[in-house]
């Protein structure tokens, strides 16, 4: 029996030095004193100076958060109607739809990309606009809308068709009942569906590459231009400052729900203890 | 949960705004610039603005046949592209480009007479040349001996420390040179003797590389490969064993040149900036951040050059007469560089 668990030990280890050691070689590397990948010459803080200078990572950094968070905020909403849509429909209406819904989270991104492109460019030319930043965000929240309603559904499906009823026959309106009953209710799913929008949206490159235009451009296309160079150590640098950004709201998130839980655990024993 | 994420929203959102202070609109208008990546000084754009109002919209690109990919696709404008000597021989085939007013670019007479009248541009209309270097071997000689000759990347006691471009162009433009062939040979029976002679050396090559080799190289993972002249210098900063070296059969010189584009927008803004770039100060600037040769003649007294530096970015006339640049050649080699490529890598 010991044995069996520090087995399992060594391989919970193996798995985190497996996820995290390359994001350790790369933090080290962002404080390392020269160009180089694999040898360590000493510790500077220039990449992160040279980083907050350089205009066009700085500017494409802001081009991915806004373009993500934008897309991912609205892929939230048209996925949750959409979701909610797609619960109250027919049963032989909803599989095909909802099959149809999952071909853009299969299809290649590259298929993807190439079509959207097709399509915005041809448009473009009959209506007069060009590739830039409303078509990369045209193009994000239609990939993010599918991750979103993915996420969702499992939550409508928990839901107690009977609370509908409740809220209606207590007078609310249909959108009350929307706003009041069943987004609460659905939450955990629309947050995660967010999360993961975001986090496709930072991410991708391919669709993006195809639909940015020559206005904008996302961090992942800047990081792709410099190969013939070398990728500059100031990407370790901005790297290693989102790692710990993330790291931090994670920590704030966690620390927030555990205390609600508390607080939740606490009311439930005064609640009991008052009955 | 909920204000959690508002939490979380804010803070990117805030993150956002915060990277995005460098961005200023002038009201001189704009000019959009599509480069190679790190391939500026971007400190230079900045005076660009500063000095003139126009504001710079600065893109880039990864190689030449992605930019012209772009371009092609159509629904973008950019005003200055700066593709290299055979990309825009066949731009100007392809009536991609317009011509320069050259009134609008005093500084072009500041450009070394050796780079004008290029095979890529013979009359000097369409294009100013923004940097300019050339490919060569890069090697440790405690490993592999002094080298001065493409055979070292053929010779079987160098098995294993070998590495080699991944691209079909410059793979197969070493392995002619090296047959005494030109790079811009559209003869069948020489690529294929190159084609040859490429896959004999799969067997003792470590592997095909791009920017890898900075890391093999400098790690002494590798000891030996080709790669572009000023890229060697950053190298030897890590790696001081290393050399340089142009072989004897010659090389390829390559030349990427600023053109302005058929449709740009923003003719007069990017001559402007053309003629900024072209400028001895900034030029020498440029140069010395990139590494690469600056075709301004008057920077090579301003910068002051280290021996080693000075024989990397300035050889020896005698060698350089030897290298070649590229030139388009028509669809039908290209497609069978492509048959060939895809046959060595398979």
């Amino acid at each position: 029996m010991t044995k069996k668990y520090t087995g399992g030990k060594i391989f919970t280890a193996l798995t985190y030095v497996f996820l995290y050691a390359p994001i350790i070689v790369l933090i080290v590397f962002s404080f390392n004193s020269t160009k180089s990948r694999t040898i360590w010459s000493g510790f500077t803080l220039n990449w992160y100076k040279e980083l907050f200078s350089d205009r066009l990572i700085m500017s494409s950094l802001q081009t991915t958060l806004l373009v993500s968070v934008v897309a991912s905020l609205v892929a939230a909403v048209i996925g949750t109607f959409a979701a909610i849509g797609f619960y109250n429909m027919k049963k032989n209406w909803r599989g095909p739809l909802l099959t149809v819904n999952n071909i853009p989270v299969i299809n290649a991104d590259i298929i993807t990309g190439v079509s959207l492109s097709l399509l915005f460019v041809s448009a473009g030319a009959l209506m007069g606009f060009e590739l830039g930043f409303g078509t990369l965000l045209i193009a994000h929240i239609s990939f993010d809308i599918p991750y979103v309603i993915l996420s969702v559904m499992p939550k409508l499906y928990q839901l107690d068709r009977n609370l509908f009823e409740a809220s209606q026959d207590l007078g609310c309106t249909w959108f009350q009942t929307v706003y009041k009953v069943i987004i609460p209710e659905i939450m955990p799913g629309i947050i995660n569906g967010l999360l993961i929008a975001f986090t496709m949206s930072v991410d991708d490159f391919v669709i993006s590459y195809f639909t940015a235009g020559s206005s904008v451009q996302t961090l992942s296309m800047t990081i792709y231009a410099m190969t013939r160079r070398r990728i500059s150590p100031k990407i370790n640098a901005i790297s290693t400052l989102l790692f710990a950004v993330v790291l931090i709201l994670l920590v704030i998130v966690n620390v927030r729900e555990s205390r609600q839980h508390k607080a939740e655990l606490k009311k439930e024993k005064m609640l009991k203890g008052a009955n | 949960m909920k204000k959690s994420i508002i939490v979380i929203i804010s803070a990117v959102l805030l993150l956002g705004l915060f990277s995005g202070c460098g961005g200023s609109t002038a009201s001189k208008g704009v000019v959009n610039v599509y480069n190679w990546g790190e391939y500026i000084d971007t400190d230079l754009l900045t005076q660009f603005e500063d000095e003139t109002g126009i504001s710079v919209n600065y893109k880039t690109f990864e190689s030449n046949e992605q930019m012209y990919s772009v371009l092609k696709q159509g629904g973008v404008s950019y005003d200055v592209v700066i593709p290299s000597d055979y990309m825009i021989s066949r731009m100007i085939d392809e009536d991609m480009l317009q011509p320069l007013d050259f009134a609008n670019i005093p500084n072009y007479s500041l450009i070394d007479g050796g780079l004008k009248n290029a095979a890529y541009d013979p009359d000097n209309v369409y294009s100013v040349p923004y940097m300019w270097s050339t490919v060569g071997l890069i090697y440790d000689p405690t490993v592999v001996g002094e080298v001065d000759s493409w055979g070292a990347l053929f010779d079987s006691k160098n098995s294993g420390n070998i590495l080699m471009f991944d691209n079909s162009r410059d793979a197969m433009g070493i392995a002619l040179k090296y047959l005494g062939y030109s790079l811009n040979t559209t003869d069948k029976s020489e690529l294929e003797k190159a084609y040859e002679l490429l896959k004999q050396q799969k067997g003792i090559l470590q592997g095909y590389v791009m920017d890898q080799i900075f890391d093999k190289l400098e790690s002494g993972e590798a000891a030996i490969g080709p790669y572009y002249a000023g890229d060697f210098l950053t190298m030897h900063e890590n790696n001081p064993n290393l050399k340089f070296c142009i072989p004897t059969e010659g090389s390829n010189v390559f030349v990427d040149a600023m053109c302005i584009l058929k449709n740009a927008q923003n003719k007069e803004n990017a001559e402007a900036f053309i003629n900024f770039m072209t400028a001895t100060k900034n030029s020498a600037a440029n140069s010395e951040f990139i590494g690469y040769t600056s075709p301004n003649k008057e920077v090579k007294d301003l910068l002051d050059l280290d021996e080693l530096t000075e024989s990397v970015m300035y050889p020896d006339q005698a060698l350089l007469s030897k290298c070649e640049s590229f030139i388009n050649l028509p669809q039908e080699t290209l497609d069978y560089y492509d048959e060939l490529w895809i046959k060595l890598k398979s």
